[in-house]
């Protein structure tokens, strides 16, 4: 029978079209980029063969060690931020909540959905200060404080765009990880308050220990994420002020069809694909290792 | 934590009168603490769903005032009506009706192709038997985690000396591509639930492996394809670095890219357009929500490796 299953032309015509896709729309470009990295120039002037100058730029642009420290620092925090809020949440839903969770955990989940284009113009709306006072500076003079400019320096535009991504994605990490919370057998929980463990004890030496492999794939899935961020910065701040939120996706975009520079374009985008790849080593290891112990 | 304060207070007040409830044999401190408990635990939810609602209920009120109420009035004001004229403005004036006609003559079309090819491929790779499938698999693997950015360019060019720019092929193209990795994987993964068993049997009764594909596979997985699709119909509604990218002249402008450049439309920001152009993106993604939010939920945490 598995010379049935072996159809070698039901085969072709099952995976035939999207390895044919696949390969021309993205395994195909991927090589041409890599290409571009020995060129100056672009579609529309032509390009001049430069060698190794553009991967040697890496090193030295000032640019790109602006990008990659932002790039770094906003995956960091944001990552930590999402996970630790999605667990507190998921703790919050399991322990506190219980069967009552649904409505809560639903109404949480939903800005996931919602296009990050809109949930970033409604944050530029509500941390406005001119022509008029948004949402936060409102309530901020009302509290009798005084105004912020958010936009106008760079550690209140990155706060802002924290706060956006945490706002944004706090329900998906807290679903992905009460998934994870929900499969610690009733046994151990049951025989844990048994001996008396209750509230924090509870869940430091029993649901944090058991919870840390799905705990380590969401960080692995949230820094995957984070690494590439793209819109919500390009409609918050476009990178902003100066290009002091201008992370390596942005400025790869910039250098590319702003400037017209297709091989540094091209360089920045290798680079960046490399950083994700080494992260998705770690997630490859990480499910492994998660298979291994269920 | 005043609240949570007063809360104790109140139980201490209770426990106090005399001969309530003797038959509870749970000493007072106790009962106070799961009152305390019990307080701070809706006062954090109360927060939670605050930080979560207000800003949408903001944007949706906001969708109806005018010029004069965003200037003038504070902003926890009620707009006067509900007229509906910012809608009306952002529909026309604003092109939003032309840009959610591109988003779904883009969005619907790459959708049927990529489940159509995504789902037959994790068919072929899960259940069919041949020579470095192993890899194949892989090689997709591959794909969820390299960055758009990293295709764009070579894209740009190939789309250029097609001719193909100035229209949505390029779109649709990079927005099937582009969901192939996740879908494969997603399918190839519900495949490996569904016993071999089934298939042996179909061939053994005389299906050809299309046949079984199509009459037995494919079936069997028709909840997980619809829970992949909903996934991939957010991800391609919501994109916009390849649609900032491929639309070159306004009238390609997808709703996303639409939005971004909304404010240029009127020069000067007109708050009420601009939070009804916002609201028009948004409140059709909450009816859908509203109804499928479960399978959303699961759905994009299955597809949590996109990150």
């Amino acid at each position: 029978m598995n010379d049935v299953l072996g159809d070698k032309k039901a085969i072709a015509v099952l995976i035939g079209p999207a390895l044919l896709i696949y390969s021309l729309v993205m395994l195909l470009p991927i090589v041409w980029s890599l290409g571009y990295t020995f060129f100056d120039g672009n579609a529309i002037s032509g390009f001049t063969f430069i060698g190794t100058d553009n991967l040697a730029r890496l090193f030295t642009d000032e640019n790109v060690r602006q990008a990659l420290g932002f790039t770094l620092k906003y995956a960091v925090v944001v990552t930590i931020g999402q996970v630790a809020l999605g667990y507190g949440l998921s703790l919050l839903y399991v322990f506190v909540l219980k069967n009552r969770s649904g409505l809560v955990r639903t109404l949480v989940f939903f800005p996931v959905v919602v296009p990050t284009v809109a949930v970033a113009l409604l944050f530029q709306k509500m941390f406005e200060i001119a022509p008029q006072n948004g949402l936060v500076n409102s309530l901020i003079e009302l509290t009798g404080g005084q105004a912020v400019d958010w936009f106008g320096g760079a550690n209140t535009s990155f706060l802002v765009l924290v706060l956006l991504d945490l706002w944004r994605s706090m329900g998906f990490y807290a679903v992905l990880l009460f998934t994870g919370l929900l499969d610690i057998p009733e046994e151990v929980l049951e025989a844990a308050r048994i001996d008396g463990a209750t509230g924090a004890t509870m869940v430091a030496r029993i649901v944090l220990p058991l919870s840390l492999p799905v705990l380590l794939s969401s960080l692995i899935f949230s820094i995957n994420g984070t690494l590439k961020v793209f819109d919500s910065i390009v409609a918050l701040t476009n990178g902003g002020p100066g290009d002091a939120t201008t992370p390596l996706t942005l400025y790869m975009y910039n250098t590319a069809f702003r400037f017209g520079d297709y091989g540094f374009g091209s360089a920045i985008a290798l680079l960046l694909t490399l950083i994700c790849l080494l992260v998705t080593v770690f997630i490859f290891r990480s499910t492994r290792r998660d298979l291994s112990e269920s | 934590m005043s609240s949570t304060l007063s809360g104790a207070q109140r139980t201490a007040g209770v426990t106090l009168v005399p001969g309530t409830r003797p038959a509870r044999r749970r000493p007072a401190r106790k009962r106070a603490a799961g009152l305390v408990g019990k307080v701070t635990t809706w006062l954090l939810v109360a927060v939670l769903v605050v930080v979560v609602c207000y800003p949408l209920l903001w944007l949706l009120l906001g969708s109806f005032k005018t010029q004069q109420e965003f200037l003038n009035e504070p902003f926890w004001s009620l707009p006067s009506s509900l007229a509906l004229g910012n809608y009306v403005d952002a529909w026309t004036t604003g092109n939003i009706a032309l840009y959610l006609r591109n988003s779904l003559v883009v969005v619907l079309p790459s959708l049927a192709l990529v489940i159509v090819i995504g789902v037959a491929a994790g068919f072929a790779l899960e259940i069919l038997v041949w020579k470095g499938r192993g890899t194949v698999l892989l090689l997709f693997l591959a794909g969820i985690m390299v960055p758009g950015q990293m295709i764009l360019l070579p894209l740009f060019s190939a789309y250029f000396e097609l001719g193909l720019t100035g229209t949505l092929w390029p779109l649709i193209i990079t927005y099937t591509a582009t969901a192939l990795p996740l879908t494969v994987f997603m399918m190839a993964t519900y495949f490996r639930a569904v016993p071999r068993e089934i298939f042996e049997a179909a061939s053994i009764d005389g299906a050809s492996v299309l046949r079984s594909f199509t009459a037995v596979g494919f079936p069997m997985v028709r909840n997980a394809v619809f829970t992949v699709a909903l996934v991939q119909f957010f991800f391609m509604w919501n994109d916009l670095l390849i649609a900032l990218t491929f639309t070159s002249s306004d009238e390609l402008r997808t709703v996303q890219v639409g939005l971004l450049n909304f404010t240029g439309q009127f020069g000067a920001t007109q708050y009420g357009p601009l939070f009804a152009a916002i609201c028009l993106n948004v409140f059709p993604l909450f009816v859908i929500y509203l109804v499928l939010n479960q399978r959303i939920m699961t759905g994009l945490a299955g597809g949590a490796v996109k990150g």
